[in-house]
Order: C-alpha cells, then sequence, then structure tokens
C-alpha cells in the first residue's frame, strides 16, 4: 500500500469533481477515484506525485475501464500542448527502456542467448540504489552540489555492484552451458529471473518501496495560458535522464566502435572461436559483456527509481518484456537499434495511454512488435541474413 | 643434419586423436624446423587438419605431446593450454581451410582485433582507452600503422575501410594470413591456403609466404594440395596418410619416395596380386 502525504489540490476539468486537501491514496480506493486522481491532475501535480501517476505503475495496480476513461473528456485531447506534455514523458520513459535494452541486444549479439535475468538485473540495479540512497541520507533538502555529488557516488557505486550481479549470473547460470544446445541457457536465463525476483522479495519485503522525490521541481514550458489551458512541464529529473541516457549511449558507441574491448566483441558476435585463436579471451570478452549490460541496467534502476519513486520486487519483470520488446522492435544486435527501439516503445506506450487507454498501451506495444516483425523480421536497423553461395 | 631435428619450433611427439573408434592420427611424430615452410601433406581425410587442430587448441589430443619453442627460449605445451592462449602466449596463429575472417568488420578493424592483447594492456583493460590516456593513442596508433603495412604488404590498403565480406576470394585468403601476421606469431599454420586461387594469385601467395618466411623470420607450417606450391617453396615435407607419417624430409626425397607415390597415384595391380598371394588370398 503505498500513502502520499502532501497535501494537494485539483482543478475540475472535463466534467470531473475536484478532490482536495489531505487525502491517502491507497491501492483500495474505489476506482473512481483513482480515475479522478489520473485524469483531473494538471502534469504538474503528477510528476510530483510520480509514485502513482505514472501510467506504467496504475496499469499495474489498478483497474481502469476505457468507457469510464474516455467519456468525460469528449473525444480525443488533440491540443499541442498536451502532445508536447506526452512527448516528454514518452521520452523520459523510452530512455530508461532503451538503457535496459541494450544490455539485452549486446548479450544476443555476442552469445546469440535471450538473457531474461536482465530484467531481474535491473530491477537489482534500482533496489542497490534505493539502499545507497537511504543509507547515506541522501534527500532533496540537501544542497544542490552535495546532492549531485551524491547521486553520481550512487550511480557509480550501483553500478559496480550491480554489475558483480550480472557477472555472477553469467558465471553461474550461463558459462558451465556454452556449447550446450541452444535452450539450455535460455531455461536458466528464466531460472536466475526467479532467483533474483525471490530472493529481493524475501530479503527485501515483497512491499513497495516508496522514495521521497529526491530532484523536485523543473521547467515549465507552457503554464497553461494557452488555448487549452493544458500546463506543460519538464521536470529536472526528466532532464537528467534524458541527459545521462544520452551521455552513456555516446559513451557506449564509443567503447563499441573505437576501442579494443569493443572490437574484440564484435568479433566474438561473428566468430567466437575465430577470436579465440586470435588470442582473445572470449570467456572474459563474454563476462564484460554482461558486466556492461548489467551497469547500464542499474542506471537505468537508478532512473527509474528517482523517476517513479517506487519500486518492487516485480518491476523488472514488466521492464525488461518491454525492454527486450525494444531490442528486437529496433532489431535485436544492434546498439542504435536498442536505443531507437526503446524510444519507439516508449513514444507508443505514452502515446497510446495519452490519447486512447491505458489499460491497453501494453496492448498497443507489443502489436507494433508483432506487426514489425511480420514485415521487418530484422527489426528497424538490423541486418539482414545474407548467405553467399 | 637438417634444421628441423637441430633447433626445431615445434615438436610434435607420439600424437593420437581419437574420435570414438576412429582414429583420425595414430602415433604421429615430427618436427617442424626454426625458420622452415614446411609442408604437411597427404591425400584426402589422411589426417592433416585434425593435426593443425591440435596444435591450435581446437582440439584436445587423445595422447601425445605438442610442445612449441619459442625464440625467447619458452617452451609451451600446447596441448595443455586454451586456445586463445595459444595466440596470445605461444605466438602460433592459424587460417582456415574455409575463410574465417569477420566479414561485418572492416578489413582494417580485422588486423586490429589480432592486435587485441597489447592494446587491451596498453589501454589499461579499456578504461585509460575510454579516458583517451596518450598511452594508449601510441599503442592504437602503432597497431593501425602495423595493419596498414600489412594491408599494403597485400595490396589492399586502399580498400582498409570496407566490409571483409565484400573482397573477392583471393583477397580475403591474402587478408586472413596479413591478420595472422598481426597477431605476431612466431609460427604460422596455414591450411591450405592456395585453395581456389588461379595461377597468378598461387604465385602472389608464394611470394608473400616467402617474405613471411624471410623478412618476418616467422616459420610456416602449410597444408597444401597443389604440389606446384609445395615443391617450389617447402623446406621440408611431411607426408601423412590414414593418420600416419609415411615420409618426411626434403621436397626431392619425398617425391621419390615409393610410399608416397602408393599413396597418391595407388599401387599396380600386379603388386596387389603379389600381396594377396603371399597373405593367402
Amino acid at each position: 500500500m503505498l500513502r502520499f502525504k502532501e497535501p494537494f489540490e485539483r482543478r475540475s476539468k472535463g466534467g470531473w469533481p475536484v478532490i482536495s486537501g489531505t487525502e491517502k491514496f491507497s491501492h483500495n480506493l474505489p476506482q473512481e477515484k483513482i480515475l479522478v486522481f489520473i485524469r483531473g491532475s494538471s502534469k504538474r501535480e503528477l510528476s510530483q506525485k510520480r509514485g502513482l501517476a505514472t501510467t506504467f505503475f496504475n496499469v499495474q495496480k489498478c483497474t481502469l475501464t476505457t468507457k469510464r476513461w474516455l467519456e468525460p473528456s469528449g473525444g480525443l485531447n488533440n491540443d499541442m500542448e498536451y502532445f508536447l506534455q506526452q512527448l516528454i514523458n514518452g521520452v523520459t520513459l523510452g530512455s530508461i527502456y532503451g538503457l535496459i535494452a541494450i544490455g539485452y541486444t549486446m548479450v544476443y549479439g555476442i552469445i546469440g542467448m535471450i538473457n531474461f535475468a536482465h530484467g531481474d538485473i535491473f530491477m537489482v540495479g534500482a533496489f542497490i540504489s534505493l539502499i545507497l540512497i537511504v543509507a547515506l541520507g541522501v534527500t532533496a533538502s540537501m544542497p544542490l552540489a552535495l546532492l549531485i555529488l551524491a547521486l553520481i557516488a550512487i550511480l557509480i557505486v550501483s553500478m559496480a555492484l550491480t554489475s558483480v550481479w550480472g557477472w555472477t549470473v553469467e558465471r553461474i547460470a550461463y558459462r558451465p552451458l556454452r556449447g550446450s544446445f541452444r535452450l539450455a541457457p535460455l531455461i536458466t536465463a528464466i531460472g536466475a529471473s526467479i532467483v533474483l525476483q525471490n530472493f529481493v522479495q524475501i530479503s527485501q519485503g515483497a512491499r513497495n518501496k516508496p522514495l521521497q522525490p529526491l530532484i523536485p521541481g523543473g521547467f515549465t514550458l507552457s503554464d497553461g495560458s494557452g488555448d487549452s489551458g493544458f500546463v506543460v512541464q519538464l521536470s529536472y529529473s526528466q532532464i537528467l535522464i534524458i541527459v545521462v541516457t544520452t551521455v552513456l549511449m555516446i559513451g557506449f558507441t564509443t567503447l563499441i566502435n573505437k576501442t579494443s574491448l569493443g572490437r574484440a566483441q564484435r568479433s566474438c558476435e561473428q566468430d567466437r572461436k575465430m577470436a579465440s585463436l586470435l588470442g582473445i579471451n572470449v570467456d572474459r570478452t563474454i563476462s564484460l559483456t554482461f558486466v556492461m549490460g548489467a551497469s547500464l541496467a542499474s542506471v537505468a534502476g537508478l532512473m527509474f527509481l528517482i523517476y517513479y519513486g517506487v519500486i518492487d520486487f516485480y518491476i523488472g519483470f514488466l521492464a525488461g518484456v518491454k525492454a527486450f520488446t525494444a531490442a528486437v522492435l529496433g532489431g535485436i544486435g544492434s546498439l542504435p537499434g536498442a536505443m531507437l527501439g526503446g524510444l519507439l516503445i516508449g513514444l507508443i506506450e505514452t502515446f497510446w495511454s495519452g490519447y486512447f487507454s491505458v489499460e491497453y498501451k501494453d496492448v498497443a506495444a507489443f502489436s507494433i512488435l508483432a506487426i514489425v516483425l511480420i514485415f521487418m523480421p530484422e527489426g528497424l536497423l538490423g541486418k539482414p541474413e545474407v548467405e553467399k553461395v | 643434419m637438417s634444421s628441423w631435428t637441430n633447433n626445431p619450433i615445434l615438436t610434435i611427439e607420439h600424437l593420437t586423436m581419437r574420435f570414438g573408434g576412429l582414429v583420425a592420427i595414430g602415433d604421429l611424430s615430427f618436427n617442424v624446423g626454426r625458420g622452415d615452410i614446411t609442408a604437411l601433406i597427404g591425400p584426402n581425410g589422411a589426417g592433416k587438419t585434425t593435426v593443425f587442430n591440435c596444435v591450435t587448441g581446437f582440439y584436445k589430443p587423445t595422447e601425445g605431446r605438442i610442445v612449441m619453442h619459442r625464440a625467447n627460449k619458452e617452451e609451451y605445451l600446447l596441448e595443455r593450454m586454451p586456445d586463445f592462449k595459444i595466440s596470445a602466449k605461444a605466438k602460433v596463429a592459424r587460417t582456415f581451410q574455409n575463410i574465417r575472417l569477420f566479414g561485418g568488420m572492416t578489413l582494417l578493424e580485422n588486423l586490429m582485433v589480432a592486435q587485441h592483447n597489447p592494446l587491451m594492456v596498453a589501454s589499461g583493460f579499456t578504461i585509460g582507452g575510454v579516458l583517451g590516456l596518450s598511452s594508449f593513442h601510441k599503442a592504437e596508433k602503432e597497431a593501425v600503422d602495423r595493419a596498414r603495412f600489412w594491408l599494403d604488404r597485400i595490396g589492399l590498403l586502399e580498400r582498409a575501410d570496407a566490409p571483409a565480406a565484400d573482397l573477392p576470394y583471393g583477397d580475403q585468403r591474402r587478408l586472413e594470413i596479413a591478420r595472422a601476421m598481426c597477431s605476431g606469431p612466431e609460427l604460422l599454420c596455414l591450411d591450405e591456403p592456395a585453395a581456389g586461387l588461379n595461377p597468378k594469385e598461387s604465385s602472389e601467395l608464394n611470394a608473400l609466404l616467402q617474405y613471411i618466411r624471410a623478412e618476418q623470420g616467422t616459420s610456416i607450417l602449410l597444408i597444401e594440395h597443389d604440389m606446384s606450391v609445395v615443391m617450389e617453396i617447402s623446406d621440408h615435407v611431411v607426408v601423412l596418410d590414414y593418420g600416419e607419417k609415411i615420409s618426411d624430409g626434403t621436397p626431392d626425397e619425398v617425391k621419390n619416395d615409393p610410399k608416397v607415390i602408393a599413396a597418391y597415384l595407388g599401387v599396380p595391380d600386379e603388386e596387389v596380386d603379389q600381396v594377396e598371394q603371399e597373405v593367402g588370398l
């Protein structure tokens, strides 16, 4: 159960009632109230109440009906401000998916295996970040410089610790099965995923773990004076997520394209045996791939935590499936493809929930995946397999 | 005394490789001389590639010892080493019968991959490389220079940034040899380097191999079916048949060995009759 203690106020919009004052929100609220909460909130309030207001969270926890959702607004919302806000939210969500998707795509590229435990590595990363934040007592009230320093330190430590998890999973669950039949590591991957989930569930408890907003506030791009009266907000945390993702993307692309390790990884992708005959330690290269994927997943974990403010042991599943979808959509094995796929999935989901229905956003995302795979089996940026005879 | 008994770079002793009941190589011993071009020949299925696979760590031999004597007096037991160390530490490189280039990578990158280990050390295991340390840039530049040198040598410098898969067959063969050379080997094992080459390409290959031996000081062990190549460039020929050594010596000695002629051409019918009578068939 999740509670929000801060007082809040809300304007009436589209014929929905106003709720104001200090109310405690929880999962077992009447359905209508949750609807009101989502629909009636301005975007500023939504971003303040990250925990509940996110579409991601709501669909998992509340039941909404399409009918109720669409009726009061009287059709689609088609003003520019609303679109802009959805775009910002979509890019933010897409960045997080993209960061996770890179882990899937790199591992698939190098050993041709879907690492189903990767979503749970992301969840572990989020938990490690949360524990570090609580342990260090990082709050929004700290001086800005100190807060930034603390977040960077947490990011690095969490990347390092999550990498150890990623490395361990590879060492225990996948390496002994290398050279075994293709399905074997897939099965242990599912096993590793269940182990990680249950371990966190038992050691950290099954309840949601909320976190006070660390980086409140943001830029107001439109103050609601337009025709629609819709407030467009670009929060600092969203900027942080987009910037960090961009920097990491550039960094990792450079690493893969320019450094010797990257070349070794690409050569292992193409011909592992040949690479080892050229003196490349293939096992170590594969381990490093897992380490890189895990550290990116832990960044995504921290971003997720800062953005949504609530995590539980199960977040890895849906995020993992979405990121996997993103990787396939972009062309599995392709690094820019993973990022593009992540952005697309994030945008599709956000726009679908913004304009049609929150409930069917996953259906929309996965339907698009199915359509892309039917017409472009190699994904958007994947290389088609051309066999030379 | 021949160089392969005096100063061997590779000694193979009692090498046996069994696949279940099939004996691919049975008790094979021979030496590869330092600075020589040694040819391993024999009819199809004689076990030549299996010998290569044992030497380069693809297979673990059932029995026997393979010793690499490096120029710095270090000795390595190849049958005990994981395959990546055979290239990195024992300095043995190889090419394949079927070309195994990294097709999606450029020519230059193919040659850079072969220099992974020194670059990894120079880049402080990538961390320095990402941070852009000058020592890494220097090592990277040296590696590029070396790669360019070999590209120039095989006449493919202007195609350095093309994907390796786009090259014609003969060029791919030479690129594979250049890549093997970029890993700085002391022994280069070539599995049928002349297969599928036209006469012109084949003579270019001979020149390249002789250059490698003479100028780079790399010993060469090669499997070859093309007898014109074998007889022209090799110093030492080892003939295998059904996994056993039937002849070992200079090209001239081997050429006139009746066992070799029998293995390649078969024996006259009269001889078969004679043997059948002797054993009472």
